[in-house]
């Protein structure tokens, strides 16, 4: 029985759809309109928003906030200032990825995380006798994403007092919107333009109400969790249990990532000591580590080819697919593909995925499995660099 | 002079049931006795009174071993395995402790009396997978002997040494905490709320003379979470039909093979000539001769009694005798009317379709063991109820139900009175305990059936009315279960085995003793 998100009687008014899913615990729309193409396209070409409450979110406050953010984080937190916000993974001691978030700075002392996991327990013990308070508030703040190219246009309108201009990528800023304090950062999951909204549950219609209305002249549409694991996919950003297994969840050692493995090496810094799983990933970052995150673009022909000869168009996933398929190269399965997808902006059938090392290098040619009337075919495809779509606006 | 058979079993509990049917099936000609007039043992369905059928002493299923079920086609005899749903377990201030298949419903519900435990349940969970997956070799294989250098024992222990490697240290380092701690303070690592710490580490004293607190309760703990029945590991079901249904279904696979099975025929000794068994006496006088004689029962029994004790080693007949077999566990059944309200969930819900525990606090827990220590009858016991009649509607007329209650810790022997004139104390106890958080219960019992654990005795034939034929505790499990040299099956005398419970890798509805003494038999043959 998944919970309503504080958005939920707007949100439920407009799925009409009726298509569902729970995401940590809560009801979340996976398009609002009969299919999420026109979504997706809004993100892209003018404004989506989407509900993104089901986040965790924690506030750390006290005179060792850094000190214990330090301690967990793989980045140095101690660079982000106030208005600022970081993106950062963080591992357990093996080094291998717990899970990762932005890290916002309120005030001096004073943070808010956002986890796709509950972390709670695991960001209190590691704070154990420091002079810190960590605090649960998912439930008490609703959150919203505003994403695409009119996202800032439709900030200006609805809240005019505030620079929007000014506000620069992964910065924060707090405002009024409808009369209600809200603290908007410069981020997002979507490799756009865009932003996010933190606001008070209590409050949290109102927001809403502000942003449709305004949006209406901006081409703003709802948008569902379809649309955004397009978006996020082009913009090659990790996903975790689909794309890799927290380490506090993983079964088996082949399911455990480090920064390393995942492409997010540039988060663990040369310099610093002292946080959960430091030596481990010098160690890891000298001597190599064995898994490699690859983008793939698959050879579109190709793929056309092998449905052709079925007498079928191309039937591949109009959503984002998430189930694993092998990567092969030469002949023999070197990783996986973990979520695969037709990216309507790029024309260009995209995946990430890993690959065990020397393999992966950018340009090298493997073969993606494709199911063709039930057989299974294998697709000629290309290592590629990440992101795969990456406009100016997102940072300008 | 009956006509001669290959084996002879007795006892027809699921365990004597395992172990005829796998001989059978290898084309030996068996005979299985039972004393009582039905088959199942501890595991057997009654209809105590009319239309209402108990799962008299046992009552959920979660051990009994996949290669069994497969092996012994068992759903084709009739096995069928119904879903236990959820976890209640009431409190005493009107609250609750709810969990269920709805994952993150239970979450919340854990999280209400603590946020850190609702995550630290998810890393419990998932240690107790490994835990159980380290420890299923041991209850999979017969227990090697460290004491032995023969190389077949020195590739067991290779083997198991191998497996234990192979889960990493930190995942040793739990292990040996699981094999040396108490329950309540293994359970403790990971959650602060008393009622989640109650409940779970109340698995640990199932059947135990010791309390959440006694050092050792945790193997128990994890004796009770190595089942993975029907592909769900540590998942407990209700057998349609009851505990007695497996039974059922096991003699019915076993009579398929050729398995003879006698109800009221109780063995009186087994028949030993030039050290040798060679059949057995029954009550009534009527012998019937064999090449092969198993015993299902108790180590007690299987050595002191049903042979003389004059023809064994001196020192092992003093193990036997010092082994541990107290009984701690009592069992009240209820007939219904209707349907019990919750007064902190009223209305007939999910929470009526699981196990519900009435096991508040750690404190509750260890003051109902303090009763039974001293020998009395716990005031407020710890009881794990089930509601059949709402898992399989068949156990109960229409609209009427029957009502589980384990009850722990009774003592086997008083310290005033004798049972038969002091069980329905207990019974009073129990229903004045469940009125607290029932207040509807007095008022629709239609019938009570109280068994201490002195009734289990009588009824089922297990010492002392311990229902893993001797406590779980590590000095009583693997190479030293029922006693060193011993737990492989044989007997000094030859041709004589033992094939229940007493033996490794223990009690509960299992079936790995029936099967592992079956194949030690016929490898020896
Ligand atoms: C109250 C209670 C609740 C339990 N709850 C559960 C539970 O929920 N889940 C679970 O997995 N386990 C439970 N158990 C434990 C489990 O039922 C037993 O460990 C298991 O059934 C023992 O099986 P067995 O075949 O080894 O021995 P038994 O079932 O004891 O079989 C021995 C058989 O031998 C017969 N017998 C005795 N003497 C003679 C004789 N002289 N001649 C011929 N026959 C004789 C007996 O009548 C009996 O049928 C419970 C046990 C009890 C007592």
């Amino acid at each position: 029985m998944p919970l309503p998100t504080p958005f939920h009687r707007r949100t439920s008014a407009l799925c009409q759809s009726q298509e569902w899913r729970e995401w940590s615990g809560y009801l979340s729309a996976i398009t609002y309109a009969p299919t999420h193409d026109i979504e997706y396209s809004a993100i892209r070409n003018a404004a989506g928003l989407i509900d993104i409450s089901p986040l965790y979110k924690y506030e750390i406050h006290g005179a060792d906030a850094l000190a214990l953010l330090n301690r967990i984080m793989t980045r140095e937190i101690g660079r982000c200032k106030i208005g600022q916000v970081i993106y950062s993974p963080w591992c357990d001691d093996d080094g291998k990825i717990i899970d990762e978030g932005t890290i916002a700075r309120l005030h001096n002392d004073s943070f808010r995380v956002t986890a796709a996991d509950p972390n709670l327990r695991w960001f209190q013990d590691c704070g154990y006798g420091m002079h810190v308070e960590v605090r649960d508030v998912s439930a008490e703040l609703a959150a919203l994403a505003l994403q695409g190219p009119n996202s800032r246009g439709i900030l200006k309108t609805i809240s005019p007092e505030s620079d929007w201009d000014a506000l620069k990528y992964y910065r924060l800023l707090k405002t009024e919107i409808g009369g209600i304090p809200v603290t908007v950062s410069r981020t997002g999951y979507t490799g756009d333009l865009g932003y996010e909204l933190w606001i008070p549950a209590a409050h949290a219609e109102v927001v809403w109400d502000e942003i449709i209305n305004a949006g209406r002249d901006y081409g703003l549409l709802p948008a569902g969790l379809a649309a955004l694991d397009i978006v996020r996919l082009e913009a090659a950003l990790r996903l975790i249990e689909v794309d890799y297994i927290s380490a506090h969840r993983a079964i088996n050692r082949a399911e455990e990532y480090s920064p390393y493995d995942l492409g997010l090496g540039w988060t663990v810094p040369r310099d610093k000591i002292n946080f959960v799983g430091w030596r481990r990933l010098r160690r890891e970052q000298q001597h190599g580590s064995s898994k490699r995150f690859v983008g793939l673009e698959v050879d579109w022909l190709a793929l056309r080819k092998l449905f052709m000869r079925a007498d079928l168009p191309p039937q591949v996933a109009g959503r984002t697919s998430r189930l694993g398929v092998p990567i092969y190269g030469n002949g023999i399965q070197i990783g996986q593909a973990t979520s695969m997808t037709f990216s309507p902006t790029l024309k260009k059938y995209i995946a990430i995925g890993t690959v065990n090392r020397p393999h992966g290098l950018v340009g090298s040619e493997v073969e993606v499995e494709i199911t063709v009337e039930y057989e299974r075919k294998r697709a000629p495809a290309r290592i590629v660099k990440t992101p795969f779509y990456s406009p100016k606006r997102k940072r300008a | 002079m009956a006509k001669k058979y290959d084996a002879i079993i007795i006892g027809a509990g699921h365990n004597g049931l395992i172990n005829a049917a796998y001989l059978a099936r290898a084309g030996k000609k068996v005979l299985v006795l039972e004393r009582r007039h039905l088959v199942g043992g501890a595991t057997v369905t009654e209809e105590i009174f009319p239309g209402f059928k108990f799962s008299v002493f046992s009552y959920v299923v979660s051990l009994l071993r996949p290669q069994i079920i497969q092996e012994l086609q068992l759903p084709r005899f009739g096995l069928t395995i119904l879903p236990l749903e959820s976890t209640l377990t009431p409190l005493p201030n009107g609250d609750y402790l709810y969990r269920d298949s709805d994952h993150y419903r239970s979450l919340r519900d854990i999280a209400r009396h603590s946020a850190r435990d609702a995550e630290a349940y998810e890393e419990y969970n998932r240690e107790m997978y490994f835990m159980a997956k380290a420890a299923q070799p041991i209850i999979d294989n017969p227990a090697p002997d460290p004491a032995s250098l023969k190389p077949g024992e020195l590739f067991r222990l290779a083997r198991l040494g191998k497996n234990m490697l192979n889960m990493g240290p930190e995942r040793l380092y739990t292990l040996a905490k699981l094999l040396t701690m108490s329950a309540a303070d293994f359970v403790e690592q990971w959650f602060e709320a008393e009622p989640l710490i109650a409940t779970l580490s109340a698995s640990g004293i199932i059947g135990t003379n010791m309390g959440p607190r006694s050092p050792g309760t945790a193997y128990v703990l994890l004796h009770h979470y190595m089942g993975d029945i029907d592909g769900a590991f540590r998942a407990w079901g209700f057998p349609k039909g009851g505990t007695g249904a497996v039974a059922e279904a096991i003699a019915r696979s076993a009579r398929a093979f050729g398995a003879e099975i006698r109800c009221e025929a109780a063995v009186e000794r087994v028949i030993i000539r030039n050290g040798r068994a060679r059949g057995v006496v029954l009550n009534s006088g009527e012998e019937i001769t064999c090449n092969v004689v198993v015993s299902s029962l108790d180590p007690k029994q299987t050595f002191l009694k049903l042979v003389d004790p004059a023809l064994m080693p001196e020192e092992l007949v003093q193990d036997i005798r010092r082994f541990n077999i107290r009984g701690s566990s009592a069992k009240v059944n209820l007939a219904l009317d209707a349907l019990p309200e919750f007064s902190c969930m009223p209305g007939k819900g999910n929470h009526l379709r699981g196990a519900i525990s009435i096991s508040p606090s750690l404190d509750y827990m260890e003051r109902a063991y303090d009763d039974a220590k001293y020998g009395n009858i716990p005031r407020r016991p710890y009881i794990d109820i089930i509601i059949p009649s709402m898992i399989d509607p068949d156990m109960a007329p229409p609209g009427k139900h029957v009502m589980s209650c384990f009850v722990q810790w009774a003592p086997y022997e008083l310290n005033q009175g004798t049972w038969d004139e002091r069980r329905e104390e207990l019974g009073d106890n129990v229903i004045d305990t469940l009125e607290e958080y029932i207040p509807n219960i007095k008022s629709i019992i239609l019938g009570r059936q109280v068994l201490s654990p002195w009734d289990i005795e009588q009824m089922t034939g297990l010492s002392e009315g311990n229902i893993f034929q001797g406590e779980l505790t590590l000095s009583q499990l693997l190479f030293l279960r029922p006693a060193p040299g011993y737990a492989r099956y044989r007997t000094p005398i030859h041709n004589y085995y033992q094939c229940g419970s007493g033996t490794h890798p223990g009690g509960g509805i299992m079936g790995a003793s029936g099967r592992f003494a079956a194949m030690a038999i016929l490898r020896s043959r």
